[in-house]
């Protein structure tokens, strides 16, 4: 089997909500690939569309038309390709961080990340040994037995990385990771993105509005009503 | 990892506040059953402790528990000369009620036969009644001590044993004396209302001119000696002799006048469908409610806990959980609170069953059958948590 050239490949994407008079165009032609490695940047205001690309490209929200690939298998094809386990490649090849971290509130840190292993049928010690290796890794060893309340907010989204890292995804998706941040801790995180990109070969694509972290992307991608921009 | 178990230990608080909340309403339900039990259990204790085979009672009634019944004591010996009949015992019962210490004090009275049935089944302290007059066997409920007195009717009366716990059907406890004690007790006239009596049957045999003074004297005494007799009882029980037809006694006996001999069978049914049947069905409604209330309660707990879940759920869904993790979690959340709860009802009434005022058995069927329903209800009630949390989408762990 062949090197596979992109993570991530997207082509003619269009979202179409509602129908006939009703009907709203969130995201129309969209066409982009990021390769194993690559940092990419979806940046645009709200209402532009970004979220939806991302959320499409995250097996969450089926495409109208066009065509999705991801990690070399053929996902949406005018409309998810039937027969397709969408949680099972979610699980598999996509890792997900958000805006608000998302840890679950009644998990410590290292069961926030172990969860994400034992669901990918990981068994319990193993899920240990490799979540407690990636807490300490992002220097949260000292962390592991925490619950997100007592986390503060660039902790909590190291953990969320750790979290969306914990699989070895060939794709990471991040939606505003860094918008609860200061800046400070928004620029370790996506210092932390780009290591993590580089060091495990995944392919991250994060939606932002933040302009202040625009430095550290590989390329941008502009999304404006709809339409992007390379 | 065990969702529920970690959501538990972390809002443990809120859980075990709620379960205990709930541990005590099915405390109450296990304690309707308890209760409806005893009933049934204190209906039928005098009878089954007289362990008589017929009950005969005055024709027309369905004495002596459900109806007055009088009959004359010296039945007892047609009734022991019927072929099949092995004893034959008149009792007599009544309630009681009289201040002791500046309270109300109410038990049931048995006046037995000290030679026949229906007297005490077990004595836990003291002695049986051995002397006809002036002494008492009491239940332990009464708390009463051996050689206390208690005034009854024109005497005092000397406690010389005390049985177990026997109650009447109406959850008193009981007390025996002999029979013609309680005869005394229950129908003796005082020396005044005596005298007025002789008085007015003198009178009345001296308008009749033609007696003679001697006749008069003669119909006097007799008269006043009929109008003064105590020896009436409520029934008179009879214990067949082994191999003997019930049917056959019954049938010889009910056709006499004035008489109406029940089978034991029939004084159950009397008891159990008659007296206490409206009390169970209200004790059974109780339970229902109850248990709708239970399985209300579990369900808006559970939909709430699971509102307050959408965005773990949601992200749970996005990191490609299956659907069972999640419905695991919601539905073992809602048995451990179920079944926590019941046990926690369950040790409630283990430890102060004994201190109801009424009487509470526990029967092993019972809690299981409610086990049983506790966890259908926490099942049932679980439903509407996880359909809110199947019909939960992916993207909204999405956002701020």
């Amino acid at each position: 089997m062949g090197e596979i050239k992109y993570a991530i490949e997207v082509e003619n994407l269009t979202k179409i909500y509602g129908k006939g008079v009703t009907a709203v165009t969130a995201i129309a032609d969209a066409t982009l690939q990021v390769k194993p490695g690559e940092l990419v940047a979806l940046l645009g205001p709200s209402g532009s569309g970004k979220t939806t690309l991302l959320t499409s490209i995250g097996l969450i929200n089926e495409p109208t038309h066009g065509k999705v690939v991801i990690d070399g298998t053929m996902v949406a094809d005018e409309g998810w390709v039937p027969g397709l386990d969408l949680k099972r490649l979610r699980r598999e090849k996509l890792g997900f961080i958000f805006q608000a971290h998302n840890l679950i509130p009644f998990l410590t840190a290292l069961e926030n990340v172990m969860i994400a292993l034992e669901i990918n049928h990981m068994t319990r010690k193993e899920a240990t040994v490799r979540a407690t290796e990636l807490l300490e890794s992002l220097n949260l060893g000292h962390r592991l037995y925490n619950y997100p309340s007592a986390l503060s907010g660039g902790e909590a989204q190291r953990v969320a990385i750790a979290r969306a890292m914990a699989n070895k995804p060939k794709v990471i998706l991040a939606d505003e990771p860094t918008a609860a941040l200061d800046t400070e801790n928004g620029k370790n995180v996506m210092a932390l993105l780009k290591k993590l990109a580089v060091e495990n070969n995944s392919a991250i694509l994060v939606v932002t509005h933040d302009h202040r972290m625009v430095e550290g992307f590989d390329r941008i991608f502009h999304v404006n009503d709809g339409r992007l921009v390379n | 990892m065990n969702l529920a178990i970690r959501d538990i230990r972390y809002h443990r608080g809120r859980f075990i506040l709620t379960t205990i909340g709930l541990g005590l309403l099915l405390g109450v339900v296990i304690s309707m059953g308890g209760i409806y039990r005893g009933l049934s259990a204190d209906a039928l204790a005098v009878l089954e402790s007289t362990r008589a085979d017929i009950w005969v009672v005055q024709q027309d009634t369905n004495g002596p528990f459900a109806e007055s019944s009088r009959i004359p004591e010296d039945s007892k010996y047609r009734i022991k000369s019927v072929p099949g009949v092995a004893e034959a015992s008149p009792l007599s019962f009544q309630t009681i009620q009289i201040e002791r210490q500046g309270k109300p004090f109410r038990f049931f009275l048995i006046g037995y036969d000290l030679n026949g049935l229906g007297g005490p089944s077990e004595i836990l302290a003291g002695r049986d009644i051995r002397q006809k007059h002036y002494e008492m066997v009491v239940g332990k409920s009464m708390k009463m001590g051996i050689g206390e007195k208690i005034h009854l009717g024109l005497h005092d009366y000397t406690i010389v044993g005390i049985t177990g716990k026997v109650v009447s059907s109406g959850g008193d406890a009981v007390a025996y004396v002999s029979l013609a004690d309680a005869q005394d007790i229950q129908f003796k006239k005082d020396n005044d209302a005596i005298r007025n009596d002789r008085e007015r049957i003198g009178d009345n045999l001296a308008g009749i001119r033609i007696l003679s003074p001697v006749q008069t004297k003669y119909l006097k005494q007799n008269i006043a000696a009929i109008s003064e007799s105590t020896h009436t009882v409520n029934t008179v029980v009879a214990r067949l002799m082994p191999g003997a037809n019930l049917h056959e006694v019954q049938e010889r006996i009910s056709r006499w006048n004035h008489f109406h001999p029940i089978s034991a069978e029939e004084q159950i049914r009397i008891m159990t469908k008659g007296m206490i049947e409206k009390a169970r069905m209200q004790i059974g409604l109780f339970r229902v409610i109850l248990l709708v209330i239970s399985a209300v309660i579990i369900s808006l707990i559970i939909y709430t806990s699971t509102i307050d879940k959408i965005k773990v759920i949601a992200t749970l869904k996005l990191i490609g959980a299956q659907n069972r993790v999640i419905i695991g979690m919601i539905l073992q959340q809602s048995l451990l609170m179920g079944v926590i709860a019941y046990f926690i009802g369950y040790g409630l009434i283990l430890l102060t069953y004994e201190k109801f005022p009424r009487r509470i058995v526990l029967e092993a069927f019972d809690l299981q059958v409610l086990f049983v329903i506790v966890i259908v209800i926490s099942m049932g009630s679980s439903f509407v948590g996880i359909r809110k949390a199947l019909k939960v989408e992916p993207a909204e762990a999405l956002g701020g």
